[in-house]
């Protein structure tokens, strides 16, 4: 379905896209229809960055799997970081 | 029918004034036609979609897809869009309902409309077009492909904006041809059964199909969601019914 459920968060970094980097400050995360990957639903993520416009934007689409994945990685790399370099 | 038709991109004044892309389609060397106006899923405005406006072009109707996501960007890809539009909490339902009158409005004025128009909307489309049939008495016909939270509400935590419209079902004015996946969770099937007894109850005339081995998105060619027997019998049951209230 459409499900309009989207977590959205603000953020600090950048993003690469098809004109460059540029700074990010919002994400939208939500499980819904892809535009592209091959599968009926996906985790997709937007990295936006509103006052640049709508394409200002890094998106993915990834399978279920593949999401919860990349979440357990991101949080294996951060607590691998040595003491002291995280916040 | 020789399938000729001719396409493009255009500007019409949609809800409240502003002015919004669409995409209309028509068929070439008819001296008369009805028309459809498509609404698109909440992926977007998308060559998908516009392709749909082509097929009813070669099929003897005039077509248009009011860009839904417009003001959310301008100019921007249908994908950016669409995703501005998510992060903007979605299409309110009377922008939806003043857009599709104004793209209603622009078919009737071509010239060889035989003035007569339908809608047909696909995912989000589909409970739109079923909110349109019911604000606007002056459509004709109306399609409802798989669009959930038609009766049901979505899930506690959903951002609004997308409330059941089945309580408009009085005001219903047109035929309803509903098409449906028996895999659909979003509308389940018991979700459709509940909307065509409600419908019963009103008196409201309604036809709805729903195939066995489809789910949602049934018709997207594009999609691994895609299901030929459903999609070709589906298509087969839009000529059937528009062709009884938008050909003649």
């Amino acid at each position: 379905m459409c499900t309009y459920l989207t977590e959205k968060i603000k953020i600090t970094g950048s993003g690469k896209g098809p004109s460059g980097w540029f700074g990010v400050s919002d994400a939208s995360v939500y499980f819904d229809h892809p535009v592209h990957a091959a599968a009926e639903h996906t985790l997709n993520i937007d990295f936006l960055n509103p006052g640049k416009g709508p394409q200002a934007r890094v998106a993915v689409e990834l399978t279920a799997e593949s999401a919860r994945e990349l979440a357990r990685a991101i949080v294996a790399a951060l607590d691998a970081a040595p003491p002291g370099m995280v916040a | 029918m020789n399938e000729a038709l001719t396409a493009e991109t255009i500007t019409i004044t949609g809800h409240s004034g502003a002015e919004i892309e669409a995409y209309a389609a028509r068929p070439l060397g008819a001296d008369q036609f009805g028309s459809v106006v498509v609404i698109h899923h909440m992926p977007g405005y998308d060559s998908a979609t516009k392709e749909i406006a082509r097929k009813f072009a070669a099929f003897g109707y005039a077509a248009i897809v009011p860009n839904l996501h417009h003001r959310d960007a301008p100019g921007a890809s249908s994908d950016d869009a669409a995703a501005a539009n998510r992060a903007n909490g979605g299409v309110p339902d009377d922008q939806l309902v003043g857009d599709v009158d104004s793209a209603a409005d622009y078919l009737r004025a071509q010239e060889g409309s035989n003035g007569k128009v339908g809608v047909i909307g696909y995912c989000s489309g589909g409970r739109q077009a079923f909110l349109a049939a019911c604000r606007l008495p002056q459509l004709n016909a109306a399609v409802d492909c798989y669009g959930a939270a038609v009766v049901n509400a979505p899930p506690a935590g959903f951002p609004v904006k997308f409330e059941p419209v089945v309580g408009l079902a009085e005001d219903l004015a047109c035929p309803l041809l509903g098409l449906f996946g028996a895999d659909d969770k979003f509308p389940a099937p018991e979700e459709t059964a509940e909307l065509s007894r409600i419908l019963d109850g009103l008196g409201k005339e309604h036809e709805f199909h729903t195939y066995e081995g489809a789910g949602h998105a049934f018709f997207s060619v594009n999609r691994p969601s895609y299901r030929v027997e459903a999609a070709n019998d589906g298509w087969d049951k839009i000529w059937d019914f528009y062709g009884r209230y938008l050909a003649s």
